[in-house]
């Protein structure tokens, strides 16, 4: 037998595929990346320039006119972003509680989980089209309440899964500790084991807060916009991520500077929350 | 010492408390009562868009799905060239980001860079999803579309006869939509696809190395084969984001109600019908939208439901 064949050669055409196919995914992984630096170099190098004292403190300006800024967009997300919140973290947490502490992998707790990951594919327009037909439809007008309900179907899968994973980082010998000491089923889950995830609980559901804050579709019909001053939360009330929509398509310079200002503060906030999440879930507490 | 009867008594611990038991028992059934609020969540979106439909149901029927006219000064609706839409869109968006998710999360799994590489790139991907939609929209409408506008004039010279080309380049267009989309549902079909090949057990890898394949015979013959259930689901769970994604469509796509062979003309998805027309719309417009909301939702549903039933069973196999 030829001991030859056992060397690797270079010009084998096995060796050659194998190179070709090693570069090929080395330029995928390279072609994949590109639009997430590009983005971010555009939003930046677009928007930098209007990052100033005015952004955040004035109304965006009358078509036609300069200057301005964003600031009722600004306080609009928050009041409909924390809307939102108020309802979906206690929801979603209570659920993810029901599935790990207590349905000891029965039926119902699996559904739930079924259900849960079902929703997070839910298109975001049709949470909209959801709080439409349930909030706007029946009061009449367009409010920061009905985007916020838009935005808690959104926030709620996310908010089950990441506590679920909290959840489940806390070792079974705990539960048992607690238990076997006397305590309740509340007192071994709100005293025990939700302090142990509290940590991770709380970096997924900035997460989910922070992904809802740049949602745009479930906003439009809902939440709508407004020039103004946010006056109460059944009053149709301006988000960022609306304002940047509309102020893209306007013809007005200074409008679609505003609207590069806005894109950046999203991508920033998004940006910033991931990473500290990323370095906050580095330390696990077991 | 021994301890009269009074303090022995003390030493014994109390028992629950009346409010102590209620409470117990109140927090676990409001555990249970929400779970149940979940599923109901899931089921009053399909109840409440389909009665708001019914309106638009009773005027047009199944022929809403496939009429061609969008037309709400004359309250005629047909829902065709959207369907149509939304699935080239997504099908463009697929073409794309499958080659490129799934070469990715091969190069991520497979050990062909260290560790510390290969985590921050990870994380890179999982980042993509993170940037809003919106500012996908913003962003296409400035960088993707005068790329797609020189791409589309030198297909419609050189290619015109075909029908796919058969139009001039008009900025937004179904092409730039595609290419858009495809970078949003890049990052989902990754990270199941790499989930997949994770999952598979090192056994396959040694043994098939052991048999003398080289490594990429391995990712072709032995581990792609024993993944591809997963990878199909990631590339399902892609889809429905890809039908269902609004704001960087309705910015880029061009919102034109008819149906248009060529890539290069504007276009329509469902989702961007939503988002142009709802806040404005009145009467049976609202109806024949909830309609058209409606088979989205069904249509997502549909392609989510088997995606999640193929990825939770994904690694079952080897365990």
């Amino acid at each position: 037998m030829d001991t030859n064949t056992l060397n690797k050669s270079k010009s084998n055409p096995r060796y050659l595929f194998g190179t070709a196919m090693t570069a090929l995914a080395g330029l995928f992984v390279v072609i994949t990346l590109l639009p997430l630096f590009t983005v971010l170099f555009y939003v930046i190098s677009q928007g930098f320039g209007r990052l100033n004292l005015d952004l955040f403190t004035k109304l965006p300006p009358a078509p036609g006119l300069t200057g301005g800024g964003i600031a009722n967009a600004i306080q609009g997300t928050i009041i409909t972003v924390g809307i939102g919140a108020a309802i979906a973290i206690p929801f979603g947490v209570m659920v993810a509680i029901y599935i790990s502490e207590f349905s000891d992998g029965n039926k119902l707790g699996q559904s739930v989980r079924f259900a849960s990951d079902v929703l997070s594919g839910v298109p975001s327009i049709i949470a909209g089209i959801f709080a439409y037909g349930i909030l706007v439809a029946t009061t009449g007008t367009f409010s920061a309440i009905a985007g916020g309900v838009a935005l808690s179907v959104l926030m709620l899968p996310t908010i089950v899964r990441t506590t679920l994973e909290a959840l489940k980082i806390v070792p079974q010998d705990v539960r048992w500790a607690s238990v076997g000491i006397g305590a309740s089923n509340y007192q071994t889950v709100l005293k025990v084991v939700v302090p142990a995830a509290l940590p991770a609980i709380l970096t997924g559901v900035t997460l989910a807060v922070a992904r809802a804050s740049g949602e745009t579709a479930p906003l439009i019909f809902t939440a709508l916009n407004s020039p103004f001053w946010f006056t109460g939360v059944w009053e149709p009330t301006p988000t960022l991520s609306v304002l940047v929509y509309n102020f893209a398509l306007v013809p007005f310079i200074p409008l679609k500077e505003l609207a590069w200002a806005g894109a950046l503060i999203l991508v920033l906030m998004v940006l910033t929350t991931n990473i500290l999440a990323r370095l906050a879930t580095r330390q696990k507490v077991y | 010492m021994v301890l009269d009867i009074q303090e022995q008594n003390n030493v014994i611990l109390p028992s629950r408390s009346d409010f102590e038991r209620i409470f117990d028992k109140v927090f676990r059934w409001m555990t249970l009562a929400l779970s149940v609020g979940l599923i109901l969540v899931l089921g009053s979106i399909a109840l409440t868009v389909g009665f708001r439909a019914i309106p638009a149901l009773q005027a047009s029927g199944l022929g809403f799905l496939f009429g061609s006219g969008w037309n709400p000064v004359n309250d005629t609706y047909g829902v065709f060239p959207m369907i149509y839409g939304t699935m080239v869109s997504s099908l463009i968006a697929l073409l794309i980001a499958v080659p490129l998710g799934v070469g990715t999360a091969i190069f991520l799994s497979e050990d062909f860079l260290p560790l510390a590489v290969r985590t921050p790139i990870t994380f890179l991907v999982e980042l993509i999803a993170a940037i809003p939609s919106v500012v996908y929209g913003l962003w296409g409408i400035f960088v993707i579309i005068p790329i797609t506008n020189q791409l589309g004039g030198f297909l419609h010279r050189n290619f015109g006869w075909f029908p796919l080309f058969s139009t001039p380049p008009s900025g937004p267009s179904m092409l730039p939509a595609g290419i858009v989309l495809s970078i949003m549902i890049l990052p989902i079909i990754t990270a199941v696809a790499r989930d997949s090949f994770a999952s598979l057990p090192a056994d396959l890898r040694q043994a098939s190395l052991g048999l003398g394949a080289t490594r990429w015979e391995t990712i072709f013959r032995v581990l792609l084969p024993a993944a591809f259930s997963g990878v199909v689901g990631g590339i399902m769970l892609g889809m429905g984001r890809a039908m269902g994604e609004t704001m960087a469509a309705t910015m880029i796509i061009g919102n034109a109600n008819r149906l248009n062979i060529s890539l290069l003309a504007p276009a329509n998805t469902i989702a961007s019908l939503l988002a142009n027309q709802f806040a404005e719309a009145s009467g049976l417009q609202v109806a024949a939208l909830m309609y058209a909301g409606f088979a989205l939702f069904v249509l997502t549903l549909i392609v989510n439901v088997i995606a999640e039933m193929i990825v939770s069973r994904v690694g079952a196999k080897y365990r």
